[in-house]
């Protein structure tokens, strides 16, 4: 019989998830919007309902340290920060990947200082875009929790063996109480198998990790974290199919909305994309031919996914929700126009920022997008549009 | 049990432990360093069965440049300022692993080694949150070697009074480091964590025992440990032992061990040897002038006399070695 959702607050929803995987260690640090799933967290070790260490760190920058010790080690650990915090343990951000440390975390996406601003967007997860982890971006709450579960199947598979991300957006997803389905934790353990990890600091097999490596091996230990990493796609697809057999609920690397016969695709990232479907619903009901293609595997780039999902659109509205300073585009229409660039039939791209620190997106707003898309010589603009901006 | 209370197995001359170094030779460092003589040390008397954590530094860089490594225990560096927070993580994981039965049963120190950069300056916050958590099987060890040694013998809050550094430079109006030392024992002390110590590779079997010590004891213990540089203090290689032992002697460098806020003095200096004696050795002091050896004497008793007074009021009767 399958299980009645029910309604709890997304941020909760992620804690449980944590729970449900039996997490070994937990060390964070709070800051807004992301305290929600640390204090749950605090709560499920208090009560003896999650078996784990929680280490209540002094900064992000310690939280990031102690996650990468505590899976050198050989424990599954879980951390969540946001925005500054994620700026504050960047340099700890980097480290993970080439260490091969499977940490998840929850990113609890809010705008970057200054101005200090605790709302929405996707400036922090942009600022670690290269560091060499997988990211994930959730639409909504029932995509925060089972991505949780993936999240640890896929870093912890011995083929990857990466840090995972998964961006949730801060407030407008997280603090919202929506109908999830809490898998069974018979369920979840018999689709993620315990934590045993290929090298770990073991006194009964001494290994050194982290070594200084000269300009003759630099590159190539370096490569080697991106071969991984670019490799990992298929295990993610592999966990997503895997996933959807055992719990019925089927995810993608992109997602597309309506995109059959669509003329415009607008592109883009999160939560923003419920909103965006309603949009497209009454443009559609107009005779507008639009559609979605909703990115959830941010790195590795679903390359041929992608491609595969907008074939056929004649112009993408690709939506950004931070802003490349001193750059012509936002950075998932960088992305997408290099990827794009060398079809010869590559679609009209064009890019609107929206949803700054916080502010709100509508309807209204994806319904001008779809339309400056379609202005005569819009894709030849030297500079992204910036949605909403009061002059 | 009190800390001071607690046994553990004291190294002597008779008990010196046999076997491989924990430390293999081979590994990089400088002719004649002090630091790398006190991390052989106190690694031998740990023993392998052991979890060390690297900052980066002078002996991270010289004990493990790719494909070599000189840890014949399991070892991790990540970065410069997180050893100890780095070691929190590790400290947890094998303490929760051993609860869930996937580990093995037993206590397994994790020893977090950092130089004084890493410890009193960048690393001080790290630090400070994993004493004051209070971790059980977690030792910090700083290798103190008064200056930034692997970047170029830049000055830290451990360089001592007027030491020459490259940016702490003696000129027309300067006599090299302007402040006094930071007393970092003092400040690991006042974290209420169960056991802080000094240490001198020049006493080599106290400051073995200090180290077992520090594993035996439940919760986290702190050792600084003096660690000469020849290379960033003008010393001959070979006065690495000369130079400890003048450090204890003038009363530059006291021994001390501090169990559950109390503390012991372990060399009491009565005729100390002068100052100068020690600064004449090292060329980062050699701009100095009869006239400054009279203000860094008097600071150097009144600072030892602190100690003193600390020991006399609150008497330990130290658990004798089992």
């Amino acid at each position: 019989m399958p299980a009645k959702p029910i309604g709890l607050e997304v941020s909760l929803a992620v804690a449980e998830a944590v729970r449900l995987c039996d997490a070994d260690v937990v060390a964070a640090y709070p800051i807004t919007p992301q305290t929600h799933i640390v204090e749950h967290l605090s709560e499920l070790v208090a009560d003896g309902k999650l078996d784990a260490a929680y280490i209540p760190v002094e900064s992000e920058q310690s939280a990031m340290s102690s996650c990468i010790g505590s899976a050198a080690a050989g424990a599954r650990t879980f951390t969540a920060t946001s925005s500054q915090g994620l700026a504050l343990m960047n340099e700890m951000v980097y480290i993970a990947p080439t260490l091969r440390t499977p940490v998840v975390m929850a990113i609890v996406n809010r705008a970057l200082s200054a101005p200090i601003n605790i709302w929405n967007d996707h400036s922090d997860i942009m600022s670690v875009r290269d560091a060499g982890w997988i990211a994930l971006f959730a639409e909504n709450g029932q995509e925060a929790l089972d991505l949780t579960i993936l999240a640890f199947r896929i870093a912890e598979d011995r083929r990857v063996s990466l840090p995972v991300s998964i961006n949730i957006d801060g407030f407008t997803l997280s603090h919202f109480i929506e109908p999830v389905i809490l898998p069974e934790i018979e369920e979840v353990a018999a689709f993620l198998p315990p934590f045993d990890p290929l090298v770990k600091l073991d006194i009964a097999k001494p290994i050194s990790m982290g070594l200084l490596a000269m300009p003759e091996s630099y590159t190539e230990a370096r490569k080697a974290t991106d071969d991984v990493l670019l490799g990992s796609k298929a295990v993610v697809k592999e966990a997503f199919a895997d996933f959807g057999k055992r719990f019925g609920r089927e995810y993608r690397t992109v997602e597309t909305y309506r995109t059959e016969g669509a003329e415009t695709v607008l592109v883009m990232m999160g939560s923003i994309a419920e909103t965006a479907m309603t949009a497209v619903d009454e443009m559609r009901a107009q005779g507008e031919k639009v559609g979605i293609a909703r990115i959830r595997l941010w790195r590795p780039f679903p390359v041929e996914e992608f491609k595969a999902a907008v074939a056929g659109a004649r112009r993408l509205a690709v939506i950004d929700r931070h802003l490349v300073m001193g750059a012509p585009d936002g950075p998932v229409a960088l992305e997408i126009k290099s990827l794009m660039y060398a079809d010869e039939r590559r679609p009209e791209i064009t890019n609107y920022i929206v949803g700054l620190g916080g502010r709100d997106v509508t309807r209204e707003d994806f319904k001008y997008i779809t339309k400056k898309a379609q202005e005569p010589g819009a894709h030849v603009r030297p500079r992204y549009d910036l949605v909403g901006v009061w002059e | 049990m009190r800390a001071y209370e607690t046994p553990f197995e004291k190294v002597t001359a008779k008990t010196f432990p046999k076997g491989p170094d924990v430390l293999a030779s081979g590994h990089r460092a400088c002719q004649g360093c002090g630091e790398v003589l006190a991390l052989r040390l106190l690694l031998k008397a740990l023993g392998p069965e052991i979890i060390c954590v690297s900052a980066t530094g002078c002996m991270e860089v010289c004990t493990a440049p790719f494909p070599q490594s000189a840890w014949r225990t399991p070892w991790i560096h990540v970065a410069f300022e997180n050893a100890a927070a780095v070691a929190a993580g590790v400290e947890s994981a094998v303490g929760i692993l051993r609860r869930k039965k996937r580990g093995p049963d037993r206590r397994i120190p994790v020893v977090a080694i950092a130089g004084d950069g890493g410890t009193a300056d960048i690393g001080i916050q790290a630090l400070s949150g994993a004493l004051e958590r209070g971790h059980e099987d977690f030792i910090y060890i700083c290798l103190d070697n008064e200056a930034y040694m692997n970047t170029g013998i830049q000055r830290s809050s451990e360089t001592p009074f007027g030491a020459n550094t490259t940016t702490s430079p003696s000129g027309k109006r300067s006599k090299g480091q302007s402040t006094w030392k930071k007393d970092m024992p003092a400040i690991a002390a006042a974290h209420g964590v169960p056991y802080v110590a000094t240490a001198n590779p020049a006493f080599h079997l106290d400051l073995m025992s200090k180290a077992r010590r520090a594993a035996a004891i439940e919760g986290p213990a702190y050792l600084h440990v003096y660690s000469s540089c020849p290379t960033g203090w003008r010393l001959k290689p070979e006065l690495a032992v000369t130079i400890g032992k003048l450090a204890v002697n003038t009363r530059i460098f006291p021994l001390y061990e501090v169990l559950d806020g109390r503390y012991v003095l372990n060399r009491k200096v009565d005729s100390p040897v002068p100052v100068s004696e020690y600064f004449k050795l090292q060329g980062r002091f050699r701009h100095l002038k009869e006239e400054d050896y009279g203000y860094i004497q008097a600071r150097v008793n009144e600072e030892y006399e602190k100690i003193v007074k600390l020991a006399e009021t609150f008497p330990v009767e130290l658990q004798a070695a089992s």
